[in-house]
């Protein structure tokens, strides 16, 4: 009788998986850089003209020794992080099929999912550098030092990191590249519907209250803290357990997106 | 210890219902390896949705399966490490390089630097792809596509090899290539092959046994030799004037020694054990009662004439079905 040979396959395990996705993300990022670079200049170009138009009159109207561009800073880094992923790519995948070779290998399914994130999450942290290095050009510094200003980028890091589900899990539902596209749409509450232009306590009606209830708001408050007043645990925690709010419904919508999708309904 | 060798593929009664749709109803397959299994149907047959079920990417509504001893539903990690897969379109990154390709794969299937080195030029030599494995996918031409498709399902060097109508859309050139590449892994590495395909002169050429698929079930399996013999030694072809098929079929049905007999229009297919015998009594029996016959052929079968005679359509027509 004839008998089974030895098997060259084996399982790679989660750490290879993960660092075998996560390369690959990140050398198609590398390619894809026409597709990065837009998103670092426009928050730099907000954070120009937002100081530019608006400095006077914010600074004009509130108590003196407000700084109007340490203020903004945040602004920036939200514009620079929020929605950065490679689900447009994962579409691309799902489209040509390479999704099903992946899916055809032992590869732990979360993995697929985590590394890319894991690949976003380089890709956040240097779309950070070219803000804060604006920022100290235009003369803003952290009032907590360099210890402050990675805890800043760490609020920063994790609050892009934990907006990637919202697109993944568009992209795995869907397939389809216009419905990630469009999922930037979900960035303009967050982003404005805050305390972007002018303190929350000048916030009246019912714009106050969404920004009561909008995460970013918190985000802003902790980074601020950071830069402008000092070491605020309280504010600084808030930023932390807003990005982990986010993360944790973002999250969920895409890892039950993914498992809807390797389930094969 | 070794243990003795499953059958490659064992499946009972497979379903897959997608809505309204049974896309495949009932399939029942018994595979040994060392085969090249060619699965047989025209477009919208069942034929995808089988191999997708059976390579775990699809969850059958209904029934089971083994592939390499492995459950598809219970031990999917099982059969993943023991098949490779070309699917129907070529699985490709098209802004990786070829080599990039390999490499991650063989990373998935957990090679070690050193082997997949190793995997790469054998494959490099397999599959022909010669310079091309440093250049980007996008770059390529069909056929390049299916042959590095081809290298990505033979990474980990599996036991069974399932190619999804892996010449469809590809000139003539690269299917020939194709075909010896697929009879080189069957004959030279002992590759077990489970190919779909709706072309019959590839399922004649390649395959030791022929399973037949139309509307989601398999209508005949067999050798294509023992499947053509089913049908008669020999085909004649009678095709008369509009109108008159089926009478020319209920008159040639009185014929003594005309094994089978199916009409399709204006043609009428005969199945005879001696065809040149068989002309004179055919013509003679139309003559007879009236009709005019504009040509008659003699050929041996084809494997479309078993799909005609199990199913009552020629492949070309089944397609969509």
């Amino acid at each position: 009788m004839s008998t089974q040979q030895p098997l060259l396959a084996r399982r790679a395990g989660f750490a290879r998986d993960l660092s075998s996705i996560a390369l690959r993300a990140l050398r198609l990022t590398r390619r894809d850089a026409e597709a990065v670079i837009p998103g670092l200049v426009v928050p730099l170009f907000f954070l120009m003209i937002n100081i530019g138009s608006l400095q006077s009159f914010v600074e004009g109207n509130l108590p003196a020794g407000f700084d109007f561009k340490a203020f903004q800073l945040p602004v920036s880094i939200i514009f620079a992080v929020t929605g950065i992923s490679r689900a447009g790519s994962l579409v691309i995948d799902v489209q040509d099929g390479y999704l099903d070779r992946l899916l055809l290998t032992p590869v732990s399914r979360s993995t697929l999912l985590l590394g890319l994130m894991m690949a976003d999450l380089a890709v956040i942290a240097l779309m950070c550098v070219p803000v804060v290095i604006l920022g100290a050009v235009l003369g803003v510094w952290f009032e907590t030092g360099v210890l402050g200003m990675l805890v800043f980028l760490a609020i920063g890091i994790s609050w892009g990191l934990a907006f990637t589900g919202f697109p993944y899990a568009i992209a795995l539902k869907t397939g389809n590249p216009i419905a990630v596209n469009n999922a930037f749409l979900l960035f303009f509450p967050f982003a404005f519907l805050t305390t972007a232009y002018v303190p929350q306590e000048q916030m009246t009606g019912w714009l106050a209250t969404m920004a009561d209830w909008n995460p970013v708001t918190y985000l802003l408050a902790g980074m601020r803290a950071l830069l402008m007043t000092g070491w605020d645990g309280a504010a600084i925690l808030q930023a932390f357990l807003a990005s982990a709010v986010m993360a944790a419904i973002s999250f969920t919508l895409a890892f039950t997106a993914l498992r809807g999708r390797v389930r094969h309904k | 210890m070794n243990s003795p060798v499953a059958p490659a593929v064992e499946a009972r009664g497979l379903v897959r219902v997608f809505g309204d749709n049974r896309a495949v109803d009932g399939v029942d397959l018994d595979i040994e390896r060392g085969e090249i299994y060619g699965f047989l149907g025209p477009n919208g047959a069942g034929k995808s949705t089988t191999v997708r079920m059976l390579t775990t990417l699809l969850n059958p509504t209904a029934g089971t399966a083994r592939v390499a001893g492995h459950d598809i539903n219970s031990d999917t990690e099982g059969v993943r490490l023991r098949i490779g897969v070309a699917l129907q379109e070529a699985a490709l990154d098209p802004k990786q390089t070829g080599r990039e390709i390999l490499d991650m794969q063989g990373r998935l299937y957990g090679l070690d630097k050193a082997r997949r080195n190793e995997r790469i030029t054998d494959l490099e030599r397999l599959v022909d792809i010669g310079d091309a494995l440093d250049q980007m996918v996008s770059t390529y031409s069909g056929g390049m596509k299916r042959r590095l498709d081809l290298a990505a399902a033979l990474v980990h060097k599996p036991e069974i090899l399932f190619l999804d109508e892996p010449t469809t859309g590809l000139d003539p050139v690269s299917r020939a290539s194709v075909w010896a590449e697929v009879r080189k892994l069957n004959e030279e590495m002992g590759v077990t092959i489970f190919l779909t395909t709706q072309y019959l002169e590839e399922a004649d050429a390649l395959a030791h046994r022929v399973g037949i698929i139309a509307k989601g079930r398999i209508v005949a399996d067999g050798t294509p030799a023992a499947l053509k013999r089913s049908i008669g030694s020999d085909v004649v072809i009678v095709r008369v004037a509009e109108g008159h098929g089926a009478r020319a079929g209920d008159t040639l049905r009185a014929v003594a020694g005309l094994d089978h007999i199916d009409v399709k229009g204006d043609q009428v297919i005969v199945g005879v054990t001696n065809g040149g015998a068989a002309l004179s009594p055919v013509a003679v029996a139309l003559s007879g009662a009236g009709i005019k016959v504009i040509e008659l052929t003699l050929r041996t079968p084809t494997l479309d004439d078993v799909f005609l005679e199990m199913t009552g359509n020629r492949m070309e027509e089944g397609a969509g079905s």
